[in-house]
């Protein structure tokens, strides 16, 4: 398990007045058997109104692909900054990742969605593979991605 | 110091070069591939057409991108489930699948990383460096092997592997080194080294809010071909904030979709159009004929890796080891060696040993090694010293003529020069007489004249080692015993006598072809490839030093021939001229590269005496394209000495001897070779004007007649006994 001590508060735009708890959450992302090469996947959370409010992990080191990463891509205008700390591998085909960080307990039930966008060497890129709202009563729900996800969930 | 930088990269980087030559040739033929089996676009469409047919076909299209062998990938959603296929531009339906191929794949990531991620594609990326260090170096090896860079495609001598090596270096070393770099910069740029990363136009903030306007309508998609076309991805379905993003190959754009213009746009950045351009040449995708020329140059470093190390291999078996060396500063005698193919250190083992057997300690080094402040106890300094090429120093004797005259003093303690060399080279033991005369000049007392080895003769180092021995006040018998190549037992099949009537007992004696293995044929070793001209050494019953004989026969010819005078007294000439079909002798094979007439049509004008003719005669035998050769030959009487003298009539007519002049020497007017070629003067000097090459072959009284000859002669066509031995005009053979 990767646990993480960055929170969002410390990266993002998250510390909005009374953000003082934080809660750990586990998030489980599934992929299925596309027959490609390793994932790039940007997990971000997005506000109510649809804008981008922070990271949350990069899977993927090199930064010349995130531009296929086109959503978070265009939010953060490729801003390594955002991830900041927060960069692991590619995930292969068929394989799970598994990430723990603090998450300001503002997120939950506020309108915040999470997103996963996605993208393959020489196959489609899939921004927008996931978005799923971050709720108390959704998690440990598993939700399916468009291509490359086979299921996303989040723990509390 | 670059043949160590050829050779160490080489032998230590094979195995991983090798895996990258081999996948990359592999990965090759992919882009080809694709070129031939995707339906090109017509010239004259353009993307709003494009995207209308795949938009009317597949009305959840998200993507369509086009690769640089033209083919045209769509990507969709058709009720939730996602959908890719290659299309065909003409309708817009999907005619392939767009799944990546799994071979390619493989391929891919076991040429870039070995499957190892980050690791690996340092790994890599070390290969390609030394790949790129070994083309280099090769090339200047090559350059300087075949006599500069303007002889590129020279023609090349010496055993097959090395030849090999170089034929195929020669052509692939530009692919290889294009490769090479391509690959070390794509590498830097998959590291974020270099600053070639996208520049995107800012997502604009305000756009019409409306949707519904369709691509086949938007000027700039209609301004746009398909060939220019990289990627064009389609707004969300509902998102009113959402964009059309084109990329061409100039740049980067969004389309408003409910109006269809262009909202903002981003060039190709000039590092980017760079890195595009090298992706393109490594990867051959978009330049398919280019990428399938390099697959087929990375084809030949397996086989230079193979014949590398045959060479490496053959290099270190010549080489001797010393064993018993003392450390400089104890020794009293100091022997340094100049060698370039390690023969010459054979010859300082073996004064080394008879030194020691006299009580000497003694210290065997390198030239390049010289530090005569070491040499404490040293009583005297031996130099043995080959020559490189045309006078250059030997590879162990780099940068010792730079040392000696650097110093401010020699050292007190006498000095030997002893010179190894080849008297067919015009440059014979030139290093050694280098040494010499800067010894001379720096005024370092001298404890012997200097001496000259002529190709290895053990029967030279041997009335050296006494004239040494004399010096030294001590019995000094050096029985120098060359390692020998592969000795092969060789069968008489027949033999002509001549010259028992003049006293000069003379058999041209015919061997059969030994059989040779597959391993010899392949490094072109022993007799599995020999040319007249080249020597044969035979090694008498009774003792073991070899005596030299010249062939009068190629490989092509089908058997081994020599001219052998029975000396008085001699014991290999002796046993060979007593030899009868059916009888066996030990011999192996020397090449003779100094002495070959060349391939080129310019005439040849041949000049020997005596059992010289034997490899002349050889060139005339072989001389089946009618090359102009004109033959003089010095006999005693044409009654009884004349070697080829049935042969010679056939020779003439088939166009094998232009002209052949004879000289008799017994007689009322007594008439050498050398009068034969005054008396032909005119005619010898217009072929030399012509560009003839002069090679003769006989004893020396007879080279030094006819180079006498010569000198008179040239003047006639305005050239100089210099001047032509510079050119490789002329080259000797003499015993």
């Amino acid at each position: 398990m990767k646990s993480l001590l960055a929170t969002l508060a410390l990266t993002t735009a998250l510390t909005l007045p009374g953000v003082a708890m934080a809660r750990p959450v586990t998030l489980t992302t599934t992929l299925n058997n596309y027959g490609g090469d390793g994932a790039y996947l940007a997990l971000y959370v997005t506000d109510a109104s649809g804008a981008y409010v922070g990271s949350l992990w990069m899977a993927g080191g090199k930064s010349k692909y995130y531009e296929h990463l086109d959503d978070w891509y265009r939010a953060t205008g490729g801003d390594k900054g955002q991830i900041n700390g927060i960069t692991g591998g590619s995930v292969g085909a068929g394989r799970t990742l598994e990430i723990t960080l603090d998450l300001a307990d503002a997120l939950f039930d506020a309108g915040y969605t999470l997103h996963v966008d996605a993208a393959v060497e020489d196959m489609r890129d899939s921004p927008n593979e996931v978005a799923v709202p971050l709720t108390s009563d959704g998690a440990g729900t598993p939700v399916a991605g468009r291509r490359y996800v086979a299921s996303l969930r989040y723990d509390m | 110091m670059i043949r160590s930088l050829h050779r160490w990269p080489g032998l230590v980087a094979l195995a991983l070069v090798t895996l990258l030559a081999l996948s990359g040739a592999a990965l090759s033929v992919f882009p080809a591939v694709e070129r031939i089996a995707a339906p090109q676009a017509d010239q004259t469409l353009t993307v709003a057409t494009l995207a209308d047919r795949i938009h009317s076909v597949y009305p959840g299209v998200e993507q369509i991108r086009r690769s640089p062998s033209g083919r045209i990938t769509a990507y969709w959603f058709d009720q939730g489930a996602p959908g890719a296929a290659v299309i065909d531009p003409a309708s817009g339906e999907g005619v392939a699948s767009a799944d990546p191929n799994q071979t390619e794949r493989w391929l891919t990531n076991l040429h870039r990383s070995l499957f190892l991620g980050d690791g690996g594609r340092l790994a890599m990326a070390a290969g390609a460096a030394a790949m790129l260090v070994l083309s280099l170096s090769g090339a200047v090896l090559v350059a300087r092997r075949t006599g500069g860079w303007r002889r590129w495609f020279a023609r090349l001598h010496g055993p097959l592997a090395g030849r090999l090596h170089v034929e195929i270096a020669r052509i692939a070393v530009a692919g290889l080194v294009l490769s090479a770099t391509t690959a070390l910069w794509m590498t830097a740029s998959t590291f974020d080294l270099l600053p070639d990363g996208g520049a995107s136009p800012g997502f604009p903030a305000e756009v019409s809010g409306e949707t519904g306007f369709a691509p086949d309508r938007m000027p700039t998609l209609q301004q746009t071909p398909v060939t220019e076309l990289r990627e064009l991805s389609f707004p969300y379905p509902g998102d009113t904030t959402d964009v059309f993003t084109l990329k061409t190959d100039r740049g980067t754009g969004y389309l408003d979709q409910g109006d269809g213009t262009l909202l903002a746009w981003a060039d190709l950045t000039r590092w980017e159009r760079v890195s595009e351009t090298i992706y393109m040449l490594h990867t051959g995708q978009g330049a398919a004929v280019l990428g399938l020329l390099l697959g087929l140059m990375a084809l030949g470093v397996p086989a230079m890796g193979a014949t590398g190390v045959l060479i490496w291999l053959g290099g270190r078996r010549g080489r001797t080891r010393i064993r018993g060396n003392q450390p400089a500063g104890r020794a009293e005698t100091i022997v340094l060696v100049g060698s370039e193919g390690g023969s010459t250190w054979g010859f300082a083992a073996t004064l080394r040993a008879a030194l020691a057997r006299a009580g000497q300690s003694v210290h065997v080094g390198p030239m390049s090694g010289f530090a005569p402040k070491r040499y404490i106890n040293a009583r005297r300094i031996i130099l043995l010293a080959a020559t490189y090429g045309d006078g250059a120093a030997p590879a162990t004797a780099k940068g010792f003529l730079d040392r000696l005259n650097a110093a401010d003093r020699t050292p007190d303690i006498p000095v030997a020069v002893l010179g190894f060399g080849d008297r067919s080279f015009p440059a014979y033991c030139a290093f050694a007489k280098d040494v010499a005369a800067a010894a001379q000049a720096k005024g370092w007392p001298e404890l012997l004249t200097p001496g000259t080895i002529d190709r290895q003769s053990p029967q030279d180092f041997a009335r050296w080692g006494r004239a040494l021995g004399d010096a030294l006040g001590i019995d000094l018998e050096l029985s120098h015993q060359p390692v020998l190549p592969a000795i092969d037992s060789l069968t008489l099949v027949s033999r002509r006598d001549y010259g028992a009537e003049v006293q000069a007992p003379t058999s041209i004696l015919r061997f059969a072809l030994p059989r040779v293995s597959m391993w010899q044929r392949l490094r072109g070793a022993g007799f599995a490839r020999f040319r007249a001209g080249d020597l044969i050494g035979i090694v008498p019953e009774g003792s073991t030093l070899p005596r030299l004989y010249s062939l009068a026969s190629g490989r092509r010819d089908g058997f081994i021939e020599i001219v052998v005078k029975k000396h008085p007294g001699g014991l290999c000439s002796g046993q060979l001229t007593a030899l009868e079909p059916g009888d066996t002798v030990a011999a192996f094979l020397r090449r003779n590269a100094g002495f070959r007439p060349g391939r080129d049509r310019t005439p040849l004008i041949l000049i020997g005496a005596g059992t010289g003719i034997g490899p002349l005669a050889g060139f005339v035998r072989g001389n089946t394209r009618g090359r102009p050769i004109h033959l003089f030959f010095g006999m005693r009487d044409p009654g009884s000495d004349f070697f080829y003298g049935e042969e010679f009539p056939g020779w003439q007519d088939e166009g094998r001897v232009t002209r052949l002049v004879t000289a008799v020497s017994r007689g009322a007017r007594p008439h050498y070779v050398q009068d034969a070629l005054r008396d032909e003067a005119s005619q010898v000097a217009e072929l030399l004007r012509d560009g003839a090459r002069v090679m003769v072959c006989g004893g020396r009284d007879m080279a030094a007649g006819v180079a006498e000859a010569l000198a008179e002669i040239l003047p006639l066509a305005e050239l100089t006994p210099a001047a032509l031995k510079s050119e490789g005009r002329y080259v000797e053979d003499v015993y």
